[in-house]
């Protein structure tokens, strides 16, 4: 498998996050991974709900200090 | 606690709202939900009437009223100001209160209004300008950005019925 891409939306702001990742997501292909790296707490919970709704997989979701990193596959 | 009911992520969705505010704090909630619902593939429309429709002008020249809005507080330096009624009659304070509000938004990384209109119309979210609006402020058409439709209340109801979420701003 190829690697992740990253998209780096840090020091962004609700909704960014979610609206550079959705663009981001958009010309993947099925099954390759975005990895996003955010700053805004309120992206945690965000992503969970992005990707319920939107139907891709959040891989996983970490944090490291004040910086979170999530991986989402593309369905 | 569970997580609430999310529906299936494949039927389509849909949120119409109805924009009635025209000042830069209130065109925040229309345009970041329009943005995110269309992100995570909902179809939307927005719906601007009165002071609302000034929010589809070409040049947004968006102010703040601090009049009669006493839980506005402005971090500063270490604490919270706010601003009492007889400081926010003075002329020109709406335009700096507008300019504080800009730089602080852009210090916290959160996108103009600007922007996240831009953002909108890429996404495909379908606008609505009030015709009755227009008429009623002669407002003219060509003020206002392109690719945005011209109706009334009955296409807004036609758009509502058919809707999951419908949203008064």
């Amino acid at each position: 498998m190829s690697d992740p891409i990253t998209l780096d939306v840090k020091g962004l702001n609700c909704p960014l996050p979610i609206l550079k990742a959705k663009k981001a997501i958009k010309d993947l292909d099925t099954g390759q991974v975005l990895e996003v790296v955010a700053t805004d707490p309120g992206s945690v919970k965000d992503f969970e709900a992005f990707c319920r709704q939107t139907g891709n997989e959040l891989v996983s979701s970490s944090q490291d200090g004040d910086v979170y990193t999530f991986q989402l596959r593309k369905a | 606690m569970t997580e609430p009911e999310q529906g299936s992520a494949t039927t389509p969705r849909s949120m119409s709202m109805i924009v009635t505010k025209g000042s830069l704090d209130w065109a925040y909630p229309p345009f970041i939900l329009a943005t995110t619902a269309a992100s995570l593939g909902h179809s939307v429309t927005l719906f601007f009437t009165f002071y609302g429709l000034a929010l589809l002008k070409k040049d947004l020249k968006l102010k703040l009223a601090t009049l009669g809005n006493p839980a506005m507080e402005m971090p500063m330096m270490g604490g919270h100001m706010t601003m009492p009624n007889i400081v926010g009659m003075l002329p020109g304070m709406e335009t700096l209160a507008a300019g504080m509000m800009k730089n602080m938004l852009g210090k916290k990384g959160v996108a103009s209004i600007e922007e996240l209109r831009e953002l909108a119309q890429e996404a495909e979210v379908r606008m609505i300008a009030c015709q009755m609006t227009l008429d009623l402020f002669e407002y003219k058409a060509e003020d206002l950005i392109d690719g945005i439709e011209f109706a009334g209340a009955a296409t807004y109801i036609e758009t509502a019925s058919a809707s999951n979420i419908n949203l008064f701003i």
